[in-house]
């Protein structure tokens, strides 16, 4: 330190001094996140924004989340990927009635909010487009990749 | 990077003001300032987060779900990377194992003790065992009507080397009342809703599976620190059972003087009827009972299926089977769809819950397509159905034998 010239002590100086007022920075903005209240109940993380979702899809289908585009697409990105991913949609399947058991289990026990008016929409959309599929006990085994077995 | 920021701007570009009135009034967001949603973040590929293997399948990434294909585990011992994660919650940032503690409380603990994770290591004697967690709805896919939940095909399995102590003796240090009737563990995990009074799951194991020798407080798998992902850096282990009552990132256990009443120990999950349903069955919540041993079960982890081989050639099969009771008597291979079985070479296990190894060496009959089916049969001598077993609302406990696609030509 003793033998850098004297322009390069002032940017070290300078450089240590920003990092420490940037520390004190984030310090204090952190700090403005506010802890929840004793028994307070904090909703769930914000939706997915619902806006400019028509430029998102693709052969049918909404890109970042894989649902399937139809009436009421914004509803179920806007209420069901609040807490959970999309994934846990589309890679399930239930008629109208179990499509709303599910919904009911979710806001008896996992604090999903009530859907109102728009709990028909919601359901009429997850059961058109997720609906069962009957395969029967033990159904052929599909989507086999062939290889060569080498001994 | 300040997240705080990130948010504010995330907000401030998804117009937050049309969405409520999309969702209508009522609907109040407590927006955490300091969060940023996974999907925004542009890292929720399991490879980069968890060093997971390329061909490990996302159910979830909201929570985790990842599940293996019976080819990735072939290893007698799964590595971390094959390891599926079933997660129900989100995962804890910033664990601090230096001040990590586990308190010991509950209505039949002769006294609340809290151990610091160094007390456990140093004052407890370590055991290390192969144990085999697999989660309660392994197979839930192919049940029909389709049962709700993560749809697993055969991969929520693994057999790692677990390392910590027993339950058994910290509840020995710590001294239970006559009338323990359960454990239930808690964990760090937040739950999904973000509400900081709820767990995302809160499960546990009746008193006489918490006094078993291979019942641990694991610290250590495969002899490293546990993955964040699967339990970092403390997690009850109690094989045999659903692998959900496999707590992670535990802080406390509860002993309690009745069936422990935490986060999804209530039907219907991990419960399946208590008595037999037509499928379909609406079942009520008082008909359901929790599920304990896991059945007998075989996966045949090589080679892949979609094997093509010539007719001269012979096919060296190998795989594991496991069961929740005592042990697996045998496994035997079909390639007539169970017309005839013939006997695998089957291994003992290293330790009661580790799978065991088979192999076998099978020929076929002519050219064509074949399936090779595999099936156990443990002790008490009931076997893997070929056919999904009984149906249940959550689909649970799917054992049915697995089988690989081969063609010789």
């Amino acid at each position: 330190m003793l033998h850098l010239p004297n322009n390069l002590r002032i940017l070290i100086g300078g450089a240590v001094l920003a990092l420490i007022l940037t520390g004190i920075a984030v310090y204090f903005q952190s700090r403005t996140d506010t802890l929840p209240a004793d028994g307070e109940i904090r909703n769930a993380d914000k939706p997915l924004a619902v806006e400019g979702i028509e430029s998102e899809i693709k052969d049918g289908i909404h890109e970042p989340t894989g649902f399937i585009a139809d009436e009421g697409l914004d509803l179920v990105i806007a209420h069901c990927t609040a807490c959970h991913s999309a994934k846990l949609v589309t890679q399930n399947r239930a008629d109208r009635e179990g499509w709303k058991k599910m919904i009911r289990w979710m806001q008896d026990t996992q604090n999903l909010w009530e859907l109102g008016a728009q709990e028909a929409a919601i359901l009429d959309y997850l059961s058109a487009n997720y609906a069962p599929v009957s395969r029967g006990r033990r159904p052929p085994l599909t989507g086999i990749e062939w290889y060569e077995l080498k001994d | 990077m300040n997240k705080a920021s990130n948010r504010r701007n995330f907000l401030k570009k998804a117009g937050f003001s049309s969405l409520a009135t999309l969702l209508g009034a009522e609907i109040v967001y407590a927006l955490p300032d300091g969060y940023t949603p996974l999907v925004l973040q542009g890292n929720n590929d399991p490879v980069k987060l968890f060093g997971k293997h390329k061909d490990m399948v996302v159910l979830n990434d909201q929570p985790w779900n990842v599940e293996a294909q019976a080819h990735l585990l072939d290893d007698p011992i799964t590595p971390a990377d094959k390891m599926f994660i079933r997660n129900n919650g989100i995962i804890p940032e910033n664990i601090d194992v230096d001040n990590w503690t586990l308190t010991i409380r509950g209505e039949s603990v002769s006294q609340e003790k809290t151990y610091s994770l160094q007390d456990l290591k140093s004052n407890f004697r370590q055991h290390s065992y192969q144990l085999v967690l697999e989660c309660g709805g392994n197979g839930r896919s192919e049940y029909y009507p389709p049962a709700d939940g993560n749809q697993w095909t055969i991969g929520a399995v693994s057999c790692a080397k677990w390392t910590g102590i027993r339950l058994a003796d910290v509840l020995a240090d710590v001294g239970i009342k006559d009338n323990a009737v359960y454990i239930g563990y808690y964990g760090a995990d937040t739950h999904l809703s973000r509400d900081p009074n709820k767990y995302p799951i809160s499960r546990g194991i009746p008193i006489a599976k918490a006094m078993e020798d291979q019942t641990l407080l694991a610290y250590a798998m495969n002899d490293e620190d546990i993955p964040i992902a699967h339990g970092h850096p403390l997690r009850l282990i109690a094989s045999g059972f659903p692998a959900s009552v496999s707590g992670k990132w535990i802080h406390s256990l509860a002993v309690r003087d009745r069936v422990h009443d935490g986060e999804k120990m209530a039907p219907p999950s991990y419960s399946v009827p208590c008595e037999p349903v037509q499928p379909g069955t609406n079942v009520p919540n008082e008909d359901m009972c929790i599920i304990e041993q896991m059945p007998v079960k075989s996966l045949i982890t090589y080679p892949r299926s979609g094997a093509m081989l010539s007719a001269s050639q012979r096919l060296p099969i190998r795989g594991h089977a496991w069961t929740g009771t005592t042990k697996v008597s045998k496994v035997e291979y079909s390639v007539d769809f169970g017309a005839s079985w013939k006997p695998c070479r089957l291994d003992a296990a290293v330790n009661p819950y580790a799978w065991q190894h088979f192999e076998a060496e099978v020929s076929f009959p002519q050219k064509g397509y074949y399936e090779v089916w595999a099936k156990a049969t443990d002790n008490t001598g009931l076997s893997q159905p070929m056919l999904t077993p009984g149906w249940n609302p959550k689909g649970y406990l799917n054992n049915a034998c697995h089988r690989i696609a081969v063609k010789v030509t």
